[in-house]
């Protein structure tokens, strides 16, 4: 594998898409490869799908979708001879997830015919080591989130550590062509391989910043590649898509992407400080930004996600369209509640064993109590019934029979339709969601070996 | 007098993290960005009292050189919980636009 050219000491970087899954067009990942990039990657999750695909083990893309990504990518590495590298893999980056995507790396790469080093980076987090970084007092909380416990440890489903760029550069350094990492700072494989090149940590990090969504930070936004060249105080962002094209103001619009502070981005080692950052075109779609600032930080961190099981889920989905219901539907949903838990408590599911809840749409399924609008009248309402049983999936698929038939069949003063109050798209009407799971751990970890919590195997295909 | 969604380029909000919201607004000229800033209106007082949060728990940054405004804030729920109507906390910036500003 050839070593990044160092003319003008410049690295361009070639993010396919904004995560492994969500497709792009062949064309531009042509047009990228086109421009010779040194190194070519993808996202591969994010925390954003909320906690269940970390507990469920499982990938928010379907495994059809992200093979077919994969599969263009790791022809278009090795017939180039550059660099992949993926972090959060499967979408949460645990070991199930890392071993989904590596499986398939394996898979392709005996199907078509390619070779190739591969390093697999584990990222989940065995409990006593987390339990020996918390008595150490080396585990902090993030976002109000309380003191970590040992009782919390113990009822998680997953823990994940997040890593930075160390764990990606030693696997450059080991000679791997393919990364594939569990849970990693979005940027992190893009800062990585740039510093790795020997270029400075805020382009770099800024890079990856850019990197991490694919085309997202061009108009029209859109799911496509992105090419990012790295130089030694700015870097420069085009899309590879003709129809795209980055601005100034398309760029500033996504400094701003996921991040609490615009100005201060908080990562494995240190912060990206952007207060300084400078936008300028540099053609009619590519953008220059300057000024980035890197302080690292007194003590190195990286962050941890965990989750544990709340329960079972089944929900059912239906509407009314009856106005003198919907005149009074806090009054009628309240009767629901009082028939609902009585039954369930018949048949054996005390009111502490369950939640239900009622989802009004049309009227505050959106933004819950955070709505301002009050006084609207609609023609109609949606309604998601959702019951979360502690105990079983029967169990809330029970409760949640019982709400359907109460929905339907439940009397109100002034009713005129008494065949029923509900109308439902669906045969069946309910739907078992499965296992419920909740964010518990969400803090930092404190790190004097920061290749210690994230392993690496290496593998030759 | 001006409204937000008369005036801005974006207006927009998602997750930082499963336990926190964050909502920016952005214009597309120095000059905008300017008079809005001027005018004082948009500040952690006005998030905090929107998203009935208290001031104390509102991060609310001016980003001079995007044109933007940034305001981070606790979500109602955290994300995936039960309750949550919003998993990825992408569609409450609603209450901003109707923000009259008085330029």
């Amino acid at each position: 594998m050839s070593q990044p050219p160092r003319r003008g000491r410049e690295m361009r970087l070639l993010s396919t898409s904004a995560i492994l899954g969500y497709g792009f067009p062949e064309a531009s990942l042509r047009a990228g490869l086109d421009r010779g990039p040194h190194v070519i990657g993808v996202d591969g999750g994010s925390v954003d799908p909320g906690p269940h695909y970390l507990g469920i083990g499982k990938p928010f893309c379907s495994p059809i979708a992200i093979s077919r990504d994969l599969r263009l990518m790791l022809n278009a590495a090795v017939r180039h001879g550059i660099p992949l590298l993926i972090g959060t893999s499967g979408g949460a980056g645990g070991a199930p997830h890392l071993a989904l995507v590596a499986g398939m790396a394996r898979e392709i790469a005996r199907q078509d015919g390619l070779h190739f080093r591969m390093a697999l980076i584990q990222a989940e987090q065995d409990k006593d080591s987390i339990r020996r970084r918390v008595a150490a007092g080396r585990v902090k909380p993030l976002a109000r989130q309380p003191v970590l416990t040992d009782e919390t440890i113990d009822r998680a489903s997953r823990i994940v550590g997040m890593m930075g760029t160390e764990p990606f550069m030693a696997a450059l350094d080991a000679g791997a062509q393919v990364v594939l990492a569990g849970r990693a700072s979005d940027p992190a494989p893009w800062a990585a391989a740039a510093i790795h090149a020997g270029l400075p940590p805020a382009p770099a990090w800024y890079a990856g910043k850019m990197l991490e969504c694919g085309a997202t930070p061009s108009i029209p936004k859109g799911h496509d590649s992105l090419l990012v060249t790295v130089r030694e105080d700015h870097v420069e962002c085009e899309p590879m898509n003709p129809a795209r094209r980055c601005t100034p103001l398309s760029i500033a619009n996504h400094s701003l992407h996921e991040n609490s502070s615009p100005v201060h981005h908080i990562e494995p080692g240190g912060m990206l400080d952007t207060s300084e950052c400078r936008f300028e075109a540099v053609s009619d779609r590519a953008v220059r930004i300057s000024g980035m600032r890197w302080i690292p930080a007194a003590q190195y961190t990286a962050k941890l996600e965990g989750v544990e099981r709340a329960g079972y889920r089944s929900i059912c989905v239906c509407g009314t369209r009856d106005p003198l219901l919907i005149g009074r539907i806090d009054d009628f949903i309240a009767t629901v509640r009082q028939e609902v838990a009585a039954k369930a408590e018949a048949f054996g599911a005390p009111p502490d064993s369950y939640r239900f809840g009622i989802r009004v749409y049309g009227r505050d399924g959106v933004m819950a109590t955070r709505e301002p609008v009050r006084d609207a009248t609609p023609h109609e309402l949606g309604f998601v019934l959702e019951v979360v049983s502690r105990d079983s999936q029967e169990m809330a698929s029970a409760v949640l029979g019982m709400a359907r038939t109460n929905m339907l069949h439940t009397d109100f003063p002034g009713r005129l339709c008494r065949e029923g109050n509900m109308a439902f798209p669906f045969s069946p009407s309910d739907i078992e969601v499965g296992p419920v799971y909740r964010f518990s751990i969400y803090h930092v970890m404190e790190l004097d070996d920061l290749l210690e919590p994230f392993p690496i195997q290496y593998e030759s295909l | 007098m001006a409204l937000i969604r008369d005036i801005a380029t974006v207006c927009k909000s998602k997750n930082a993290g499963p336990f926190e919201l964050t909502i920016d607004v952005v214009f597309d000229s120095a000059g905008m960005f300017r008079r809005v800033k001027a005018t004082g209106v948009l500040s952690a007082a006005l998030f905090a009292r929107l998203y009935n949060v208290p001031e104390a728990h509102v991060l609310f940054t001016p980003y001079d050189a995007a044109y933007a405004f940034k305001a981070t804030l606790p979500r109602l729920v955290p994300a995936g919980d039960f309750g949550d109507t919003d998993v990825y906390g992408c569609q409450q910036h609603a209450p901003l636009l109707d923000v009259d500003l008085p330029i």
